[in-house]
């Protein structure tokens, strides 16, 4: 028969030789495994001070981006609310007075917008849905806490910061791909 | 009554008590880092500068746990378990020569707290009463887990213990001697007694595991069967007693085995330097300790080795294995004397 790895062993019942019987050689060839493991390089990190770089495609925390003029980008068309498989997204439509064009980019806005983060499986779908490329999972970890309640993030917590500095960048899930990918929005919303 | 004798040896037993519990204090870290490097992880490094406040958090989490006497045990055998274990582990290192002699002032002093000519019986003695310690507690604890670690305990350590003992009458045979100062000044230079005994070597080691419940010998408080086995029932620092006279036990043992077999505080060579008396013997207790500290170290190399034993295995291992080696031991040594030294 084949063997799928080079690595494989027939197994037998056959009678020990003194030298497997006393056990003492088998015992010394495992010490040496582990001395040797002893003055290997560590596989962990140190972690709050050294940390892994994530993957371009990491699915963490949410942010709701603001546009280049640093209005609010989401119109509270529920899409995002529907698409989460988790029904962790309510929130809250509003309609723009007169006097606040600068706050948010169309007609419409979320006024109250929330993520429960227990619920929250972070698939990515809500960013997928969104038609206004105003919802997009980034890189942060969500903050572990003691209560449950703190889990629920408003729009003080999910809308990026006004400052240019203090933006969240997201242009490794923003590609030309993704981009192109939206503008066809059969594939993502008809589901 | 010399009364600088008196105090030199108080004051010497208080040092010896202090070093001993700082060492199974930090045994307790050395063992997780071991564990740690063998796993290739880094092991506690959060307290201190590489983790080395842990033992001290540990101890401060012991202490500050809820202490917990269930309704059903017996109180006071429940109190008397831990202490009897700590007791007698810190007892066995009053006859350990843990030096030469230092001369203070004109006067000669040793550093061996009590140099009893039965030393090594003395050892026993204690070792066998740690024995209660772990079978009172968990008799009192009314807890069929915590009884059958103590049963499987006691009988370990006993079958053991034979071995162990057979061991040492062919190293007595070669010795002459029970006092383990006499042992130690016999061992000058390289004459170290593993070279003339190693087969012997080799049983004490196993029965010294096996005396000290680790691993591979650890059945007694087998996480995965008895949920920790005799301290199933002990929280708090009664729990902490239990585990620290393991690790006190672990020191003890090492510095029986550095005395008996590694030459004890003797240095190879050191003669020929020219160095004053109180140099050699304070270069002797240090080289002692670290014969002990890489003993430990093997104790626990093995212990993140091998896997536990089953508990027929680990009978058969002591009564169908060892036994017959020591007594073949004894034997051969006898013989090997009987045709050398009498002649």
């Amino acid at each position: 028969m084949q063997t799928l790895t080079n690595r494989s062993k027939v197994v037998s019942n056959k009678k020990m030789t003194f030298g497997e019987w006393i056990y003492l050689p088998a015992i010394f060839k495992g010490m040496s495994i582990t001395l040797k493991h002893f003055f290997k390089k560590k596989a962990t990190i140190n972690y709050p001070e050294e940390q892994r770089e994530f993957s371009p495609v990491y699915r963490g925390q949410h942010v709701l981006k603001r546009d280049e003029q640093g209005r609010e980008r989401c119109t509270a068309c529920g899409l995002c609310a529907v698409a989460c498989p988790a029904e962790a997204i309510t929130m809250l439509a509003a309609e723009r007075k007169p006097g606040e064009e600068h706050l948010y980019r169309e007609e419409k806005y979320a006024a109250k917008y929330e993520i429960n983060m227990l619920r929250c499986i972070f698939c990515g779908d809500c960013e997928e849905a969104c038609p206004k490329e105003a919802i997009f999972l980034t890189d942060r970890i969500v903050e572990a806490k003691y209560q449950r309640k703190p889990f629920v993030y408003g729009k003080d917590i999910l809308v990026e910061p006004v400052d240019a500095d203090k933006r969240i960048d997201v242009t490794k899930r923003q590609t030309q791909n993704v981009l192109k990918f939206k503008q066809n929005k059969r594939f993502a919303h008809n589901r | 009554m010399d009364w600088i004798l008196f105090l030199y040896k108080f004051v010497f037993l208080i040092v010896i008590f202090l070093i001993t519990l700082v060492v199974a204090m930090y045994s307790t870290y050395g063992e997780r880092k071991v564990a740690a490097f063998m796993q290739d992880r880094r092991g506690p490094n959060r307290a201190g500068p590489f983790g080395l406040l842990q033992p001290l958090a540990d101890g401060v989490k012991m202490f500050m746990k809820e202490e917990i006497i269930p309704t059903t045990a017996n109180r006071m055998l429940f109190i008397l378990g831990p202490s009897i274990a700590m007791t007698t582990a810190m007892l066995t290192g009053v006859v350990i020569p843990w030096g030469g002699t230092i001369t203070i002032g004109g006067r000669e002093f040793s550093m061996q707290i009590a140099d009893l000519n039965i030393g090594i019986l003395y050892v026993f003695a204690m070792v066998s009463i740690g024995v209660y310690g772990i079978m009172i507690g968990g008799w009192a604890s009314n807890n069929k887990y915590a009884l059958l670690g103590s049963i499987r305990a006691a009988s370990q350590m006993i079958s053991y213990e034979l071995a162990m003992g057979m061991s040492i009458i062919a190293l007595i045979l070669t010795t002459g001697s029970l006092s383990l100062h006499d042992i130690v000044e016999q061992q000058q230079g390289w004459h170290w007694n593993i070279i003339y005994q190693p087969i012997g070597f080799l049983v004490f080691i196993i029965c010294a595991l096996a005396e000290t419940n680790r691993a591979p010998f650890d059945l007694p408080e087998c996480e995965t069967e008895l949920i920790g086995g005799y301290h199933t029932e002990y929280s708090s620092m009664k729990l902490g007693f239990y585990l620290f006279a393991e690790y006190i036990n672990m020191f003890i043992s090492s510095a029986v085995m550095a005395t008996l077999y590694f030459g004890g505080y003797n240095v190879p060579l050191i003669d020929q330097l020219g160095l004053s008396q109180n140099t050699v013997t304070l270069l002797g207790s240090l080289f002692f300790f670290i014969k002990i500290l890489v003993l430990i170290f093997v104790f626990m190399w093995i212990r993140w080795t091998l896997p536990r034993f089953r508990y027929d295995q680990l009978m058969n291992l002591g009564w169908k294995k060892l036994m017959p080696l020591a007594i073949f031991n004894i034997l051969a040594t006898g013989t090997y004397y009987y045709f050398t030294a009498f002649n």
